[in-house]
Protein backbone atom coordinates (compact mmCIF):
# COMPACT_ATOMS: atom_id res chain seq x y z
CA UNK A 1 0.00 0.00 0.00
CA UNK A 2 2.14 3.35 -1.31
CA UNK A 3 1.83 5.95 1.45
CA UNK A 4 -0.40 8.42 1.00
CA UNK A 5 1.30 12.06 0.90
CA UNK A 6 0.29 14.05 4.10
CA UNK A 7 -2.06 16.54 3.24
CA UNK A 8 -0.29 19.20 5.45
CA UNK A 9 3.16 20.60 3.73
CA UNK A 10 5.83 20.47 6.53
CA UNK A 11 5.72 24.41 8.22
CA UNK A 12 8.03 26.38 6.52
CA UNK A 13 9.72 29.52 8.03
CA UNK A 14 9.56 32.68 6.28
CA UNK A 15 12.81 32.89 5.46
CA UNK A 16 12.68 29.58 3.15
CA UNK A 17 10.47 31.69 0.54
CA UNK A 18 12.33 33.54 -2.22
CA UNK A 19 9.74 36.25 -4.25
CA UNK A 20 10.19 36.65 -8.25
CA UNK A 21 9.77 39.15 -9.51
CA UNK A 22 7.00 40.01 -12.36
CA UNK A 23 8.71 39.90 -15.37
CA UNK A 24 7.89 42.71 -17.85
CA UNK A 25 9.03 41.87 -21.39
CA UNK A 26 8.11 45.18 -22.76
CA UNK A 27 10.78 46.78 -20.62
CA UNK A 28 13.30 44.62 -21.87
CA UNK A 29 12.68 44.98 -25.36
CA UNK A 30 12.74 48.62 -25.33
CA UNK A 31 15.38 48.66 -23.04
CA UNK A 32 17.43 46.79 -26.28
CA UNK A 33 15.86 48.60 -28.78
CA UNK A 34 17.08 51.91 -27.28
CA UNK A 35 20.83 49.90 -26.72
CA UNK A 36 21.19 49.03 -29.77
CA UNK A 37 20.44 53.11 -31.61
CA UNK A 38 23.20 54.33 -29.02
CA UNK A 39 25.53 51.94 -30.56
CA UNK A 40 25.07 52.72 -33.95
CA UNK A 41 25.40 56.76 -33.01
CA UNK A 42 28.83 55.52 -30.60
CA UNK A 43 29.99 53.90 -34.06
CA UNK A 44 29.17 56.77 -36.30
CA UNK A 45 30.72 59.36 -34.10
CA UNK A 46 34.13 57.44 -33.48
CA UNK A 47 34.05 56.48 -37.61
CA UNK A 48 33.59 60.03 -38.67
CA UNK A 49 37.21 61.37 -38.87
CA UNK A 50 35.43 64.95 -39.85
CA UNK A 51 34.84 64.77 -35.59
CA UNK A 52 39.02 65.12 -35.53
CA UNK A 53 39.30 63.26 -32.33
CA UNK A 54 43.18 63.29 -32.41
CA UNK A 55 42.93 67.13 -32.58
CA UNK A 56 39.86 66.80 -29.67
CA UNK A 57 43.20 64.82 -27.61
CA UNK A 58 45.71 67.24 -28.66
CA UNK A 59 43.48 70.06 -26.74
CA UNK A 60 41.64 68.94 -24.33
CA UNK A 61 44.60 69.61 -21.87
CA UNK A 62 45.33 72.90 -23.68
CA UNK A 63 46.93 75.92 -21.39
CA UNK A 64 44.68 77.87 -22.71
CA UNK A 65 42.30 76.36 -22.69
CA UNK A 66 42.72 75.50 -18.80
CA UNK A 67 43.12 79.09 -18.55
CA UNK A 68 39.59 79.05 -20.37
CA UNK A 69 38.26 76.73 -17.51
CA UNK A 70 39.49 78.44 -14.47
CA UNK A 71 37.90 81.98 -15.75
CA UNK A 72 34.30 80.25 -16.34
CA UNK A 73 34.20 78.42 -12.85
CA UNK A 74 35.24 82.18 -11.56
CA UNK A 75 32.39 83.54 -13.47
CA UNK A 76 30.22 81.24 -12.37
CA UNK A 77 31.18 81.61 -8.47
CA UNK A 78 31.37 85.42 -8.45
CA UNK A 79 27.78 85.81 -10.45
CA UNK A 80 25.97 83.47 -8.01
CA UNK A 81 27.30 85.22 -5.12
CA UNK A 82 26.18 88.45 -6.35
CA UNK A 83 23.14 86.80 -7.53
CA UNK A 84 22.51 85.47 -4.09
CA UNK A 85 22.97 88.71 -2.10
CA UNK A 86 21.17 90.73 -4.44
CA UNK A 87 18.14 88.32 -4.71
CA UNK A 88 17.95 88.13 -0.77
CA UNK A 89 17.84 91.51 -0.79
CA UNK A 90 15.14 91.96 -3.53
CA UNK A 91 13.15 89.15 -2.11
CA UNK A 92 13.05 90.86 1.35
CA UNK A 93 12.41 94.66 -0.35
CA UNK A 94 9.23 92.92 -2.33
CA UNK A 95 7.88 92.14 1.13
CA UNK A 96 8.36 95.25 2.42
CA UNK A 97 5.40 97.49 4.16
CA UNK A 98 7.45 100.48 1.91
CA UNK A 99 5.54 101.00 -1.63
CA UNK A 100 8.15 102.57 -3.19
CA UNK A 101 10.99 100.31 -1.94
CA UNK A 102 8.43 97.50 -3.30
CA UNK A 103 8.20 99.19 -6.52
CA UNK A 104 12.17 99.76 -6.67
CA UNK A 105 12.58 96.09 -6.24
CA UNK A 106 9.55 94.67 -8.49
CA UNK A 107 11.28 97.42 -11.27
CA UNK A 108 14.56 96.21 -10.75
CA UNK A 109 13.73 92.52 -11.64
CA UNK A 110 11.14 93.12 -14.31
CA UNK A 111 14.08 95.47 -15.72
CA UNK A 112 16.63 92.53 -15.84
CA UNK A 113 14.38 89.84 -16.64
CA UNK A 114 12.38 91.93 -19.32
CA UNK A 115 16.11 92.24 -21.78
CA UNK A 116 18.46 89.18 -22.85
CA UNK A 117 21.29 88.87 -20.56
CA UNK A 118 23.14 89.02 -23.79
CA UNK A 119 22.01 92.75 -24.44
CA UNK A 120 23.05 93.54 -20.63
CA UNK A 121 26.71 92.17 -21.20
CA UNK A 122 26.65 94.37 -24.29
CA UNK A 123 25.23 97.42 -22.36
CA UNK A 124 27.73 97.25 -19.82
CA UNK A 125 30.53 96.68 -22.03
CA UNK A 126 29.68 99.79 -24.00
CA UNK A 127 28.51 101.64 -20.44
CA UNK A 128 31.49 104.38 -21.47
CA UNK A 129 29.72 105.03 -24.47
CA UNK A 130 27.24 106.05 -22.47
CA UNK A 131 29.27 107.77 -19.12
CA UNK A 132 32.59 108.38 -20.47
CA UNK A 133 33.42 109.68 -16.38
CA UNK A 134 32.05 107.66 -13.68
CA UNK A 135 32.12 109.82 -10.35
CA UNK A 136 29.06 108.21 -8.50
CA UNK A 137 28.25 111.81 -7.72
CA UNK A 138 30.94 113.15 -5.60
CA UNK A 139 32.82 115.87 -6.50
CA UNK A 140 36.12 114.79 -6.99
CA UNK A 141 35.54 111.21 -8.09
CA UNK A 142 36.51 111.26 -12.05
CA UNK A 143 37.15 107.86 -12.75
CA UNK A 144 37.47 107.00 -16.62
CA UNK A 145 34.74 103.89 -17.46
CA UNK A 146 36.79 102.92 -19.68
CA UNK A 147 39.70 101.58 -17.51
CA UNK A 148 36.77 100.27 -14.68
CA UNK A 149 34.82 98.57 -17.07
CA UNK A 150 37.21 95.46 -18.25
CA UNK A 151 35.40 92.57 -20.12
CA UNK A 152 35.46 91.06 -17.28
CA UNK A 153 33.98 93.72 -15.04
CA UNK A 154 31.18 93.96 -17.42
CA UNK A 155 31.01 90.06 -17.24
CA UNK A 156 30.45 90.15 -13.67
CA UNK A 157 27.93 92.82 -13.82
CA UNK A 158 25.39 91.72 -16.43
CA UNK A 159 25.90 87.80 -15.21
CA UNK A 160 25.78 88.91 -11.38
CA UNK A 161 22.68 91.69 -11.31
CA UNK A 162 20.74 89.22 -14.26
CA UNK A 163 20.93 86.40 -11.77
CA UNK A 164 19.82 88.40 -8.90
CA UNK A 165 16.34 89.31 -10.52
CA UNK A 166 15.97 85.00 -11.11
CA UNK A 167 17.04 84.45 -7.33
CA UNK A 168 14.73 86.94 -6.09
CA UNK A 169 11.67 84.94 -7.51
CA UNK A 170 13.38 81.55 -5.95
CA UNK A 171 13.86 83.46 -2.72
CA UNK A 172 10.59 85.06 -2.81
CA UNK A 173 8.73 81.57 -3.06
CA UNK A 174 10.98 80.51 -0.35
CA UNK A 175 9.67 82.82 1.73
CA UNK A 176 6.22 82.43 0.93
CA UNK A 177 6.15 78.61 1.55
CA UNK A 178 7.14 79.32 5.51
CA UNK A 179 3.88 78.91 7.02
CA UNK A 180 2.65 82.54 8.43
CA UNK A 181 2.12 80.70 12.24
CA UNK A 182 6.39 81.07 12.34
CA UNK A 183 6.13 84.82 11.78
CA UNK A 184 3.20 85.35 13.98
CA UNK A 185 5.07 83.07 16.46
CA UNK A 186 8.30 85.25 16.83
CA UNK A 187 6.10 88.59 16.25
CA UNK A 188 4.10 87.40 20.05
CA UNK A 189 7.11 86.61 21.62
CA UNK A 190 8.37 89.93 20.36
CA UNK A 191 10.99 89.12 18.22
CA UNK A 192 11.90 92.08 15.58
CA UNK A 193 11.26 91.82 12.25
CA UNK A 194 14.68 91.31 11.26
CA UNK A 195 15.58 88.88 13.51
CA UNK A 196 12.67 86.95 12.84
CA UNK A 197 13.57 86.88 9.11
CA UNK A 198 17.07 86.29 9.46
CA UNK A 199 16.70 83.08 12.38
CA UNK A 200 12.94 81.79 12.08
CA UNK A 201 11.86 82.62 8.27
CA UNK A 202 15.05 82.62 6.02
CA UNK A 203 16.70 79.14 7.32
CA UNK A 204 13.41 77.19 6.78
CA UNK A 205 13.12 78.96 3.26
CA UNK A 206 16.58 77.22 2.52
CA UNK A 207 14.72 73.90 2.18
CA UNK A 208 12.56 75.60 -0.88
CA UNK A 209 15.41 77.91 -2.07
CA UNK A 210 17.97 75.47 -2.32
CA UNK A 211 17.37 73.02 -5.17
CA UNK A 212 15.93 75.87 -7.68
CA UNK A 213 19.84 77.91 -6.98
CA UNK A 214 21.87 74.59 -7.68
CA UNK A 215 19.89 74.32 -11.08
CA UNK A 216 21.06 78.30 -11.61
CA UNK A 217 23.94 77.31 -10.86
CA UNK A 218 24.75 74.95 -14.00
CA UNK A 219 22.64 77.24 -15.99
CA UNK A 220 24.94 80.34 -15.21
CA UNK A 221 27.61 78.03 -16.04
CA UNK A 222 26.69 77.52 -19.39
CA UNK A 223 25.69 81.18 -19.91
CA UNK A 224 29.19 82.33 -19.00
CA UNK A 225 29.89 81.43 -22.45
CA UNK A 226 27.90 84.32 -23.77
CA UNK A 227 30.35 86.28 -22.83
CA UNK A 228 32.51 85.27 -25.49
CA UNK A 229 30.70 88.20 -27.28
CA UNK A 230 32.83 90.41 -25.16
CA UNK A 231 35.87 88.80 -25.66
CA UNK A 232 36.39 87.43 -21.91
CA UNK A 233 38.70 84.80 -22.30
CA UNK A 234 36.53 81.61 -20.53
CA UNK A 235 36.61 78.39 -22.02
CA UNK A 236 34.12 78.93 -25.08
CA UNK A 237 36.15 82.38 -26.36
CA UNK A 238 39.46 80.21 -25.85
CA UNK A 239 38.70 77.62 -28.15
CA UNK A 240 37.30 79.82 -30.56
CA UNK A 241 40.54 81.85 -30.48
CA UNK A 242 42.44 78.63 -31.23
CA UNK A 243 39.82 77.52 -34.18
CA UNK A 244 39.87 80.76 -35.73
CA UNK A 245 43.77 80.28 -36.11
CA UNK A 246 43.46 76.17 -36.80
CA UNK A 247 40.06 76.14 -38.40
CA UNK A 248 40.27 73.04 -36.92
CA UNK A 249 36.37 74.97 -35.96
CA UNK A 250 34.67 71.45 -35.11
CA UNK A 251 36.85 69.77 -32.31
CA UNK A 252 37.71 72.66 -30.74
CA UNK A 253 33.75 72.96 -30.38
CA UNK A 254 34.12 69.38 -28.67
CA UNK A 255 36.32 70.15 -26.81
CA UNK A 256 34.71 73.32 -24.72
CA UNK A 257 31.50 70.71 -24.86
CA UNK A 258 33.31 67.73 -23.39
CA UNK A 259 34.50 70.25 -20.35
CA UNK A 260 31.23 71.74 -19.92
CA UNK A 261 29.77 68.33 -19.37
CA UNK A 262 32.11 67.45 -17.26
CA UNK A 263 31.90 70.33 -15.18
CA UNK A 264 28.03 69.91 -15.02
CA UNK A 265 27.94 66.82 -13.83
CA UNK A 266 30.15 67.41 -11.11
CA UNK A 267 27.39 70.32 -10.27
CA UNK A 268 24.71 67.72 -10.85
CA UNK A 269 26.15 65.07 -8.66
CA UNK A 270 26.49 67.50 -6.34
CA UNK A 271 23.11 68.90 -6.90
CA UNK A 272 21.30 65.61 -6.33
CA UNK A 273 22.77 65.36 -3.04
CA UNK A 274 22.20 68.54 -1.24
CA UNK A 275 18.29 67.54 -2.42
CA UNK A 276 18.28 64.47 -1.11
CA UNK A 277 20.06 66.08 2.23
CA UNK A 278 16.64 68.35 2.09
CA UNK A 279 14.34 66.06 1.48
CA UNK A 280 15.01 64.95 4.61
CA UNK A 281 12.28 65.02 6.86
CA UNK A 282 10.04 65.55 3.96
CA UNK A 283 9.92 61.85 3.06
CA UNK A 284 9.77 58.97 4.73
CA UNK A 285 11.46 57.29 1.88
CA UNK A 286 14.36 59.06 0.46
CA UNK A 287 14.84 58.68 -3.55
CA UNK A 288 17.07 55.48 -4.56
CA UNK A 289 20.07 56.96 -5.76
CA UNK A 290 21.37 56.00 -9.73
CA UNK A 291 23.18 52.86 -8.58
CA UNK A 292 20.36 51.48 -6.58
CA UNK A 293 17.95 52.12 -8.84
CA UNK A 294 20.14 50.17 -11.64
CA UNK A 295 20.86 47.19 -9.66
CA UNK A 296 17.08 47.42 -8.25
CA UNK A 297 16.27 47.03 -11.99
CA UNK A 298 18.17 43.80 -12.73
CA UNK A 299 17.83 42.36 -9.16
CA UNK A 300 14.83 39.27 -10.68
CA UNK A 301 14.65 37.54 -6.89
CA UNK A 302 14.17 38.75 -3.40
CA UNK A 303 14.83 37.01 -0.33
CA UNK A 304 11.26 36.97 0.65
CA UNK A 305 11.52 38.85 4.65
CA UNK A 306 13.54 41.71 2.56
CA UNK A 307 10.79 42.33 0.72
CA UNK A 308 9.70 46.26 1.08
CA UNK A 309 12.77 47.22 3.23
CA UNK A 310 13.43 47.40 6.62
CA UNK A 311 11.46 49.39 9.07
CA UNK B 1 6.61 105.38 29.44
CA UNK B 2 4.42 107.86 28.63
CA UNK B 3 1.58 106.37 29.52
CA UNK B 4 -0.43 107.58 32.05
CA UNK B 5 -2.56 105.08 34.17
CA UNK B 6 -5.91 104.68 33.43
CA UNK B 7 -8.02 106.45 36.55
CA UNK B 8 -11.08 103.71 36.16
CA UNK B 9 -9.07 101.18 37.30
CA UNK B 10 -6.88 102.95 39.77
CA UNK B 11 -10.26 102.76 41.81
CA UNK B 12 -10.44 99.09 41.68
CA UNK B 13 -9.44 97.32 44.48
CA UNK B 14 -7.30 94.48 42.62
CA UNK B 15 -5.21 95.42 39.74
CA UNK B 16 -6.70 95.32 36.51
CA UNK B 17 -4.75 93.39 34.08
CA UNK B 18 -6.52 93.44 31.06
CA UNK B 19 -9.72 95.81 30.12
CA UNK B 20 -11.15 96.43 26.79
CA UNK B 21 -13.28 99.62 26.35
CA UNK B 22 -15.63 99.75 23.51
CA UNK B 23 -13.70 97.92 21.17
CA UNK B 24 -14.24 97.23 17.79
CA UNK B 25 -13.26 95.54 15.29
CA UNK B 26 -13.57 95.02 11.44
CA UNK B 27 -12.50 92.84 8.17
CA UNK B 28 -13.46 94.73 5.70
CA UNK B 29 -17.18 95.61 5.87
CA UNK B 30 -17.11 91.98 8.44
CA UNK B 31 -17.76 93.73 11.88
CA UNK B 32 -16.40 91.00 14.14
CA UNK B 33 -16.41 92.53 17.32
CA UNK B 34 -18.97 95.03 18.60
CA UNK B 35 -18.50 97.60 21.84
CA UNK B 36 -16.77 95.02 23.76
CA UNK B 37 -16.37 95.82 27.39
CA UNK B 38 -14.14 93.47 29.25
CA UNK B 39 -12.40 94.01 33.01
CA UNK B 40 -9.97 91.06 33.70
CA UNK B 41 -8.02 91.35 37.32
CA UNK B 42 -4.28 89.91 38.10
CA UNK B 43 -4.34 86.54 38.15
CA UNK B 44 -7.77 85.58 36.59
CA UNK B 45 -8.49 82.84 34.67
CA UNK B 46 -11.00 83.45 31.99
CA UNK B 47 -12.43 81.35 29.07
CA UNK B 48 -13.81 83.13 26.17
CA UNK B 49 -16.38 80.35 24.92
CA UNK B 50 -19.30 80.89 22.05
CA UNK B 51 -19.56 79.39 18.58
CA UNK B 52 -16.76 79.61 15.41
CA UNK B 53 -16.98 83.05 14.17
CA UNK B 54 -17.72 84.50 17.37
CA UNK B 55 -14.58 87.11 17.25
CA UNK B 56 -13.15 85.42 20.43
CA UNK B 57 -10.31 84.55 19.19
CA UNK B 58 -10.04 88.22 17.36
CA UNK B 59 -10.44 89.34 20.83
CA UNK B 60 -7.75 87.46 21.83
CA UNK B 61 -5.29 88.52 18.94
CA UNK B 62 -6.38 92.36 19.53
CA UNK B 63 -5.21 92.16 23.50
CA UNK B 64 -1.26 91.19 22.65
CA UNK B 65 -1.71 93.86 19.10
CA UNK B 66 -1.71 90.51 16.43
CA UNK B 67 -5.20 92.62 15.48
CA UNK B 68 -5.90 96.47 15.56
CA UNK B 69 -8.25 97.79 16.42
CA UNK B 70 -10.48 99.67 14.82
CA UNK B 71 -12.90 101.51 17.90
CA UNK B 72 -12.48 102.04 21.30
CA UNK B 73 -9.38 101.13 23.19
CA UNK B 74 -7.53 98.13 25.06
CA UNK B 75 -5.42 98.55 28.29
CA UNK B 76 -2.83 95.71 29.42
CA UNK B 77 -1.46 96.34 32.79
CA UNK B 78 -2.40 100.53 32.64
CA UNK B 79 -1.00 101.03 29.35
CA UNK B 80 -3.00 101.25 25.95
CA UNK B 81 -2.13 98.67 23.75
CA UNK B 82 -0.44 99.95 20.63
CA UNK B 83 -0.42 103.66 21.32
CA UNK B 84 1.75 106.34 23.01
CA UNK B 85 -0.55 109.02 25.05
CA UNK B 86 1.11 112.48 24.54
CA UNK B 87 -1.27 115.27 25.91
CA UNK B 88 -4.43 114.79 24.31
CA UNK B 89 -3.23 112.55 21.52
CA UNK B 90 -2.45 109.27 21.35
CA UNK B 91 0.47 108.48 18.93
CA UNK B 92 0.32 104.90 17.18
CA UNK B 93 3.25 103.23 18.52
CA UNK B 94 5.86 101.74 15.85
CA UNK B 95 6.56 98.49 14.97
CA UNK B 96 9.37 97.61 17.30
CA UNK B 97 7.41 99.18 20.04
CA UNK B 98 4.80 97.40 20.03
CA UNK B 99 7.14 94.00 19.73
CA UNK B 100 8.63 94.99 22.50
CA UNK B 101 5.20 95.67 24.32
CA UNK B 102 4.32 91.59 23.82
CA UNK B 103 7.48 90.19 25.63
CA UNK B 104 5.54 90.51 28.97
CA UNK B 105 2.63 88.73 27.03
CA UNK B 106 3.19 85.00 25.97
CA UNK B 107 0.87 83.31 23.22
CA UNK B 108 -0.17 79.88 22.45
CA UNK B 109 -1.79 79.30 19.35
CA UNK B 110 -3.87 76.47 18.23
CA UNK B 111 -1.51 74.78 15.45
CA UNK B 112 1.88 75.22 18.28
CA UNK B 113 4.22 77.17 15.73
CA UNK B 114 7.05 76.06 17.29
CA UNK B 115 10.63 76.67 15.62
CA UNK B 116 11.29 73.17 13.27
CA UNK B 117 14.45 73.94 12.39
CA UNK B 118 15.69 74.49 16.50
CA UNK B 119 15.67 71.58 19.39
CA UNK B 120 13.36 72.28 21.86
CA UNK B 121 15.97 73.81 24.03
CA UNK B 122 16.72 76.48 21.17
CA UNK B 123 13.00 77.36 20.84
CA UNK B 124 12.76 78.22 24.81
CA UNK B 125 16.09 80.39 24.05
CA UNK B 126 15.25 82.46 21.14
CA UNK B 127 13.20 84.66 22.57
CA UNK B 128 15.07 85.74 25.32
CA UNK B 129 17.99 86.02 23.62
CA UNK B 130 16.81 87.82 20.84
CA UNK B 131 14.30 90.25 22.66
CA UNK B 132 15.13 90.62 26.58
CA UNK B 133 19.10 90.58 25.84
CA UNK B 134 19.49 87.35 28.53
CA UNK B 135 22.78 85.43 28.07
CA UNK B 136 22.37 82.00 26.67
CA UNK B 137 23.58 80.91 30.27
CA UNK B 138 21.37 82.77 32.34
CA UNK B 139 18.03 81.24 29.88
CA UNK B 140 19.30 77.67 29.77
CA UNK B 141 19.04 76.64 33.68
CA UNK B 142 14.72 78.43 33.57
CA UNK B 143 14.58 76.75 30.59
CA UNK B 144 15.15 73.73 31.19
CA UNK B 145 13.14 74.00 34.89
CA UNK B 146 10.18 74.91 32.43
CA UNK B 147 10.67 71.64 30.24
CA UNK B 148 10.58 69.86 33.57
CA UNK B 149 7.28 71.59 34.70
CA UNK B 150 5.78 71.03 31.73
CA UNK B 151 7.03 67.09 31.70
CA UNK B 152 9.37 67.45 29.31
CA UNK B 153 11.84 67.40 30.85
CA UNK B 154 14.15 64.91 28.80
CA UNK B 155 13.03 66.11 25.09
CA UNK B 156 15.38 69.33 25.45
CA UNK B 157 17.29 68.30 22.78
CA UNK B 158 14.77 66.47 20.69
CA UNK B 159 13.40 68.76 17.16
CA UNK B 160 9.83 69.60 17.37
CA UNK B 161 8.47 67.31 14.52
CA UNK B 162 10.11 64.11 16.76
CA UNK B 163 7.56 64.92 19.24
CA UNK B 164 3.59 63.90 19.54
CA UNK B 165 1.36 67.03 18.77
CA UNK B 166 0.30 67.06 22.21
CA UNK B 167 4.20 67.87 23.33
CA UNK B 168 4.58 70.36 21.00
CA UNK B 169 1.68 72.11 22.75
CA UNK B 170 3.35 71.55 26.00
CA UNK B 171 6.96 72.88 24.58
CA UNK B 172 5.01 76.13 23.17
CA UNK B 173 3.61 76.78 26.55
CA UNK B 174 7.11 76.52 27.67
CA UNK B 175 8.21 78.44 25.37
CA UNK B 176 5.69 81.35 26.17
CA UNK B 177 6.46 81.17 30.09
CA UNK B 178 10.29 81.21 29.54
CA UNK B 179 9.81 85.57 28.37
CA UNK B 180 8.14 85.52 32.01
CA UNK B 181 4.91 86.89 31.19
CA UNK B 182 2.77 88.84 33.59
CA UNK B 183 -0.33 87.54 30.96
CA UNK B 184 -0.92 84.36 29.02
CA UNK B 185 -3.03 83.90 26.23
CA UNK B 186 -4.01 80.73 24.84
CA UNK B 187 -5.97 80.54 21.21
CA UNK B 188 -8.01 76.73 20.99
CA UNK B 189 -4.74 75.22 22.39
CA UNK B 190 -6.15 71.92 22.32
CA UNK B 191 -8.56 72.09 18.78
CA UNK B 192 -5.60 70.82 16.54
CA UNK B 193 -4.79 67.79 18.76
CA UNK B 194 -5.81 64.16 18.47
CA UNK B 195 -8.09 63.07 21.67
CA UNK B 196 -5.86 61.18 23.73
CA UNK B 197 -3.56 63.97 23.74
CA UNK B 198 -5.67 67.30 25.05
CA UNK B 199 -5.94 66.16 28.72
CA UNK B 200 -2.05 66.38 28.84
CA UNK B 201 -1.61 69.74 28.12
CA UNK B 202 -5.15 70.93 29.60
CA UNK B 203 -3.06 69.77 33.30
CA UNK B 204 -0.18 71.46 32.43
CA UNK B 205 -2.40 74.86 31.69
CA UNK B 206 -4.39 73.70 35.33
CA UNK B 207 -1.24 73.53 36.71
CA UNK B 208 -0.55 77.32 35.73
CA UNK B 209 -3.93 78.53 36.42
CA UNK B 210 -3.04 77.30 40.15
CA UNK B 211 -0.32 78.87 40.29
CA UNK B 212 -1.86 82.57 39.77
CA UNK B 213 -0.92 83.44 36.57
CA UNK B 214 -3.55 85.46 34.06
CA UNK B 215 -4.98 83.63 31.66
CA UNK B 216 -7.16 84.24 29.00
CA UNK B 217 -7.79 81.11 26.90
CA UNK B 218 -10.55 80.44 23.94
CA UNK B 219 -11.28 77.01 24.10
CA UNK B 220 -14.11 74.25 23.22
CA UNK B 221 -13.34 72.30 26.18
CA UNK B 222 -15.87 72.86 28.53
CA UNK B 223 -15.18 70.80 31.33
CA UNK B 224 -11.99 72.89 31.42
CA UNK B 225 -13.67 76.07 31.71
CA UNK B 226 -15.89 74.68 34.23
CA UNK B 227 -13.24 73.34 36.26
CA UNK B 228 -10.31 75.75 36.08
CA UNK B 229 -11.88 79.02 35.00
CA UNK B 230 -12.95 81.81 37.37
CA UNK B 231 -15.09 83.48 34.79
CA UNK B 232 -16.29 82.52 31.45
CA UNK B 233 -17.33 84.81 28.99
CA UNK B 234 -20.05 83.72 26.03
CA UNK B 235 -19.28 85.38 22.81
CA UNK B 236 -21.49 85.02 19.82
CA UNK B 237 -21.52 87.55 16.42
CA UNK B 238 -18.96 89.70 17.82
CA UNK B 239 -20.70 90.52 20.87
CA UNK B 240 -20.62 89.15 24.77
CA UNK B 241 -23.85 87.60 25.32
CA UNK B 242 -23.47 86.49 28.64
CA UNK B 243 -20.66 86.02 31.26
CA UNK B 244 -20.11 84.86 35.20
CA UNK B 245 -18.65 82.60 37.32
CA UNK B 246 -17.37 79.34 35.22
CA UNK B 247 -20.07 76.54 37.31
CA UNK B 248 -22.68 79.19 37.04
CA UNK B 249 -22.33 79.81 32.89
CA UNK B 250 -21.83 76.21 32.28
CA UNK B 251 -24.71 74.53 34.68
CA UNK B 252 -27.38 77.13 34.90
CA UNK B 253 -26.84 79.50 31.59
CA UNK B 254 -29.59 82.03 31.67
CA UNK B 255 -29.70 83.10 28.12
CA UNK B 256 -31.30 81.69 25.31
CA UNK B 257 -28.15 81.24 22.87
CA UNK B 258 -25.50 80.07 25.62
CA UNK B 259 -28.18 77.54 26.33
CA UNK B 260 -28.51 76.54 22.71
CA UNK B 261 -24.60 76.44 22.53
CA UNK B 262 -23.73 74.67 25.73
CA UNK B 263 -26.33 72.17 24.81
CA UNK B 264 -24.73 71.33 21.16
CA UNK B 265 -21.33 71.05 22.65
CA UNK B 266 -21.76 69.24 25.92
Amino acid sequence: MATIAPTQTPRRSPDDYTTVKAKYLGRWVSGAVILVLAALALQSVVTNSRFGWETVGKYIRDVSIVNGIAVTLMLTAVSMLIGIVLGVVMAVMRLSHNPVVRAAASSYVNFFRGTPVLVQLLFWYNLAALYPVISFGIPGVALDANQIITPITAAILGLGLNQGAYMSEIVRAGILSVDHGQAEAAGALGISRFRTMQRIILPQAMKVIIPPTGNETIGMLKTTSLVSVISVPELLYSSQIIYARTFETIPLLIVASIWYIIITSVLSIGQYYLERRYAKGNQRNLPLTPWQSITLFFTTHHRAHRQGGTR
Amino acid sequence: MTNTPNPALMSAGTRTMVKADSVDKNYGSLHVLKDINLDIAAGEVVCLIGPSGSGKSTLLRCINHLERIDGGRMWVDDKVVGYDIKGTKLHEQKDADIRRNRADIGMVFQHFNLFPHMTVLENLIEAPRQVLKQKKTDIIPRALQLLKRVGLADKASAYPRQLSGGQQQRVAIARALCMEPKLMLFDEPTSALDPELVGEVLKVMKDLAQSGMTMVVVTHEMNFARDVADRVIFMAEGTIIEQGPAQQIIRNPQNERTRAFLNSVL
